[in-house]
């Protein structure tokens, strides 16, 4: 089982992308976790764009997220809500409704932030979002606050608490996959 | 000229529903209003065939039918009808009977895979020939069900605070029925 990770963060010390790193060693063997590397380079949304398989960025997310079983997100908080390039993407992997990337897909949404409450708001949204695109996503969340702090010197969670809620979400998500059968592409 | 009144006799033999002179809808509070949607697809049966007359209906959950594309997607989606998973959506009588001068039928409804027991009212007409020269009846049914029993949650809050969907669903069946040929 392949379980890809997208961080909703394009910085190279993304406190997120270091959340999802740190998944690597909480999910059990044999589910594989890949850290999705090609955010950045996602078109912006345009519908006279999204014709056949898409542009270079959009079609290598697509494809990502349709060879994977599920997905996992990390996402940081920016004024509140979600980070513009995490819901453009989301926006890609939505269309065509029935027949997208994300449909059926089970998805987890976590997030990390320096502040105190952890991306609740945003995480939130990006759960708003996949869902409304067909996306079988959990509802519990895993808001990692203080992240700057919140990393050992080999990139695991330092809270154990933390890191066991990290684990409950990781094993929620890989159940549903389990039990999931994946749709194939959906005649209009 | 004379038309079927309505009536509450339950009709002996067997009755098919004719697809394009009935419909399935439903309705939900949305914001202020009333929504509606319909199902473009249902086949319905009542027949007294076992011995005790039943209704069965069955209605394929992808033929949801509203006046808008993304949100009939998200109709389809998991969270709502979840189609992929869960296709179908099925009644069954368990009893039906007549009640001051209504007809009133027992079953039980499985929507998203969840079957739960629900209480259907309306007017049943008696019968009359069409232009095909074939029997019909009319069955006219009604009943509330509350859809996060069934694990419809979705919901969204207003920007003043407050619910955009309901959560009462007022479930309409309009039924021309054909007479089976014995």
């Amino acid at each position: 089982m392949k379980v890809l990770a997208i961080s909703g963060s394009l910085r190279r010390d993304s406190h997120n992308t270091a959340l999802l790193r740190a998944a690597a060693e909480l999910v059990p063997p044999p589910v594989e976790l890949e850290i999705f590397d090609g955010l950045k380079a996602v078109e912006p949304y345009d519908e006279d764009d999204d014709h056949g398989p898409g542009p270079v960025g959009a079609r290598r997310l697509r494809e990502a997220i349709e060879s994977a079983d599920a997905v996992l997100i990390a996402t940081p908080e920016y004024n509140s809500s979600i980070p513009g390039q995490l819901k453009n993407a989301i926006d890609w992997a939505s269309r065509p409704l029935r027949r997208n990337a994300l449909w059926g897909k089970p998805v987890a949404v976590v997030g990390a932030s320096t502040g105190m409450f952890g991306a609740v708001w945003s995480q939130a949204e990006v759960r708003k979002a996949a869902a409304a695109s067909g996306a079988r996503v959990i509802e519990t969340e895993l808001p990692v606050g203080h992240a700057d702090e919140a990393f050992t010197d080999d990139g695991r969670l330092a809270d154990t608490d933390l890191r066991g809620r990290y684990v409950e979400v990781l094993d929620e998500l890989i159940a549903l996959a389990e039990q999931v059968d994946l749709p194939t592409a959906v005649a209009a | 000229m004379t038309t079927a009144q309505a009536e509450s006799t339950i009709p002996t033999g067997t009755w098919q529903s004719d697809p394009v002179h009935s419909h399935v809808g439903f309705a939900v509070k949305h914001v202020v209003g009333t929504f509606r949607g319909s199902f473009g697809r249902f086949e319905a049966t009542l027949s007294d065939a076992s011995g005790q007359t039943q209704l069965a209906g069955r209605v394929p959950a992808e033929s949801v039918e509203v006046k808008d594309e993304s949100l009939q997607g998200h109709l389809l989606s998991p969270e709502f009808f979840d189609v992929e998973q869960t296709p179908e959506i099925a009644f069954q009588s368990t009893g039906i009977k007549s009640e001051d001068g209504q007809v009133v039928i027992d079953g039980e409804l499985t929507v998203k895979g969840i079957t739960k027991p629900v209480v259907a009212r309306g007017e049943i007409s008696g019968s009359a020939p069409g232009p095909d020269g074939n029997e019909r009846i009319s069955l006219d049914l009604e009943t509330k069900v509350d859809r996060r029993d069934y694990g419809l949650n979705w919901q969204m809050e207003l920007p003043n605070g407050g619910e955009t969907l309901g959560y009462d669903v007022t479930l309409s069946v309009h039924l021309e029925l054909i007479r089976e040929e014995a």
